[in-house]
């Protein structure tokens, strides 16, 4: 009897705790969840309703049901042009940064030495400045006067441009995400075990084969990190091309504000809009299950 | 075994290297480094050092940090190169030989095992390099996990495994490739002791088995004494002196080798009388004391009036209360004393016995005959030390 009596007190004392501790991971968590819910989940429910229904008069919603705006870009090749365009242009660019990106990390990581935290700072010191001052220091960088000018010369090609033209476009997303590529490359290369590249020289393999065999593997989750940080924003851009690419490089992020601040198609957008997320989502996680497969335990995580 | 080799001797026997030696079969030296120095900076790692390891042999380099060890084993493996002097492996110079083309295996300090694969292709790395054919690498792969007891364990994520079995799986990515010289980079240190103790064991009769030549790095004295064919006592890039462990303990050349293998009593003297034929020192301590014992450096010579250590070991004394001890027989050093602590260690009991004669004494005595001890002497007890001349270690210096 008494036991039963002090059981029970304890398992009330033990449910009043459990209440409590939910309470405050409700509390914990609310902030953020409140942010999500407004900004992510309500905007995407908006433009998902949106993307079913027409074009009011005057521009902007009208609702309705009709899948017209996702028949559009299925089935008009020039309306599914900019998500072609902006996959092949972030795919490049993703693939631009790698290449700039993982020997400059990998130098700083592993012989950078004392000097480590001043490389990271060059890297970081252009981006105190605004992105759209950057941008325009490119037109000049490239114009016809300078670089533009220059390789026109050497070709012996006065009509030489790279303005306009899907290279300044890609020169510049590569510049600019550039530290997001760097930065979680840096960090697992920086973290590596030294000592796993001397194993792997001991055991046989030359400079390449250790390369590929040990180095690249062991930082492959920063580099699947920085490929979707740097992929993401790319799909979606639309700064750059609309001044390096003279809006003649025309991506999604250009098609949208064609949409929604031009023609008023709010529907029309959102259906863009829509399928953009969709192919990103695809993408990533195609990319991810391809560059995991085979790798057993220790996956890599997206996010 | 000597503290050094005279330099002509090493000429000759480098000049005699190629045919002649090859064909004398098995004891020519699997590694040997001749007059190796090496600098970082301003600071000499490896000063002049000259030494043959024989092939299928247990070797230790024991030294306190920074003493050269390291720095030795990674220059055997190609991570450094000499600044001075020359090392060739199997006959053949490796200067300039990248540590990917030398036939020669590590085994690092903290295992160093490849985080994004299993236990199987760990060990089969090396083979794959080598383009060893899958089925072959399968089965080489096999042999050596059961070389290092870990068999059935081919398909383990080695993060998942204690610090033995990963110790484990180093050792058989290294030998599965069959190299010359395995070099062993202090790969115990992680261990906890028991664990120590008994890998020891394991690496010696492993060694026996493969029939490698091992190279050992630690500075740990009874690693080196536990597994060693030759220990090579190294400080500030020096060898100290290099022999078998009996050697080592028991004939000490140095003040050095004596400290830092065991235990030892120092006691200066200035010799009084030296016999080069006998090599037997007379000596005579500030105190009046003369005492007598045979120098252990061969190559030491001793005039009168040169100043000396005579060391002793701690199991060599003997301590007995001083009543009624008497007369010391002939032969025998008895200097008198008071205990000052006595230390109970189970399997022996520690005396430190202040002399006047000769400071402090560390005795060691085995408590063979149960707890208490024979000698029934305590913390303030009036003593005498009393040990055989033949214990006498003559140090020069």
């Amino acid at each position: 009897m008494q036991s039963g009596t002090t059981r029970t007190g304890a398992g009330s004392d033990g449910l009043g705790g459990r209440i409590r501790s939910a309470l405050l991971t409700f509390v914990l968590i609310l902030p953020a969840g409140a942010w999500y819910l407004v900004l992510l989940v309500a905007p995407l429910v908006i433009i998902t309703i949106f993307s079913f229904g027409v074009r009011a008069k005057n521009g902007g919603y009208a609702p309705a049901f009709v899948l017209d705006n996702y028949g559009a870009i299925l089935g008009d090749l020039d309306k599914a042009a900019p998500f072609t365009t902006s996959l092949s242009m972030a795919i490049a660019g993703t693939i631009g940064c790698l290449l700039v990106g993982l020997p400059l990390a990998y130098f700083i990581a592993t012989r950078g030495g004392s000097r480590k935290g001043l490389f990271i700072l060059l890297l970081v010191i252009p981006f105190w400045t605004s992105f759209l001052i950057r941008t325009y220091s490119w037109l000049i960088v490239l114009g016809p006067e300078n670089l533009g000018g220059f390789v026109g010369d050497v070709i012996g090609d006065d009509s030489f441009r790279i303005l306009g033209t899907p290279l300044a476009v890609l020169i510049g997303l590569v510049y600019g995400y550039l530290p997001l590529m760097v930065f979680p490359l840096y960090v697992t290369l920086e973290r590596m075990d030294r000592t796993l590249v001397e194993a792997s020289k001991d055991l046989g393999a030359s400079r390449w084969a250790t390369f590929r065999q040990v180095t690249l593997p062991i930082a492959l989750p920063g580099l699947i990190t920085g490929s979707i940080l740097v992929f993401i924003p790319m799909m979606g851009e639309y700064v750059i091309p609309q001044i390096l690419g003279y809006g003649r490089i025309y991506l999604v992020g250009n098609a949208l504000v064609t949409d929604f601040l031009e023609a008023r198609n709010w529907p029309a957008g959102s259906a863009k809009a829509v399928v953009l997320i969709a192919v990103m989502m695809f993408t990533v996680t195609f990319y991810t299950w391809f560059v995991n497969r085979g790798r057993r335990g220790r996956e890599v995580s997206v996010l | 075994m000597t503290a050094t080799t005279s330099p002509d001797a090493h000429q000759a026997s480098t000049a005699a290297r190629g045919a002649a030696a090859r064909s004398s079969g098995g004891a020519e030296p699997d590694v040997e480094i001749l007059d190796v120095t090496k600098r970082f900076g301003d600071v000499v790692a490896v000063d002049a050092m000259h030494l043959r390891i024989a092939s299928g042999s247990f070797y230790s380099f024991l030294g306190p940090s920074g003493c050269g060890k390291t720095t030795t084993l990674r220059m055997i493996a190609g991570f450094e190169q000499p600044t001075a002097g020359e090392i060739l492996l199997a006959g053949q110079p490796i200067a300039g030989v990248p540590p990917y083309k030398r036939n020669v295996n590590t085994v690092f300090q903290h295992y160093a095992l490849f985080p994004h694969m299993d236990v199987a292709q760990n060990v089969g790395y090396g083979l794959r390099q080598r383009k060893v054919e899958r089925t072959e690498e399968q089965r080489r792969v096999g042999e050596a996990l059961a070389l290092v007891r870990l068999d059935g364990y081919e398909r383990r994520r080695t993060w998942e495994m204690s610090g033995g079995q990963q110790q484990r799986v180093a050792l058989a990515r290294a030998l599965v490739n069959r190299p010359t010289v395995l070099l062993l980079d202090e790969p115990l240190g992680a261990l906890d002791l028991k664990l120590r103790k008994e890998m020891q064991l394991e690496l010696k009769a492993l060694q026996r088995e493969v029939g490698i030549t091992f190279v050992y790095v630690t500075h740990d004295q009874e690693e080196a004494l536990t597994m060693s064919d030759v220990i090579v006592v190294m400080r500030e890039g020096r060898i100290q002196q290099q022999g078998g462990p009996t050697e080592l303990y028991e004939r000490p050349v140095n003040r050095f080798v004596a400290d830092f293998i065991g235990t030892s009593n120092f006691i200066p003297a200035t010799v009084v009388e030296f016999d080069a034929g006998t090599r037997v020192a007379v000596a005579r301590t500030e105190s009046g004391l003369v005492l007598r014992g045979r120098i252990t450096d061969p190559e030491g010579s001793l005039a009168a009036g040169d100043s000396v250590t005579f060391a002793t070991r701690p199991e060599r004394l003997d301590v007995i209360a001083a009543e009624g001890a008497g007369d010391a027989p002939s032969g025998v050093v008895q200097v008198a004393g008071r205990v000052r602590q006595g230390t109970y260690l189970g399997d022996q009991t520690e005396y430190r016995v202040e002399t006047e004669q000769v400071g402090e004494l560390i005795v060691s005595h085995q408590n063979a005959s149960g707890a208490e001890g024979a000698t029934g002497v305590g913390p303030g007890d009036r003593v005498v030390v009393r040990w055989n001349e033949e214990a006498n270690l003559v140090l020069a210096g």
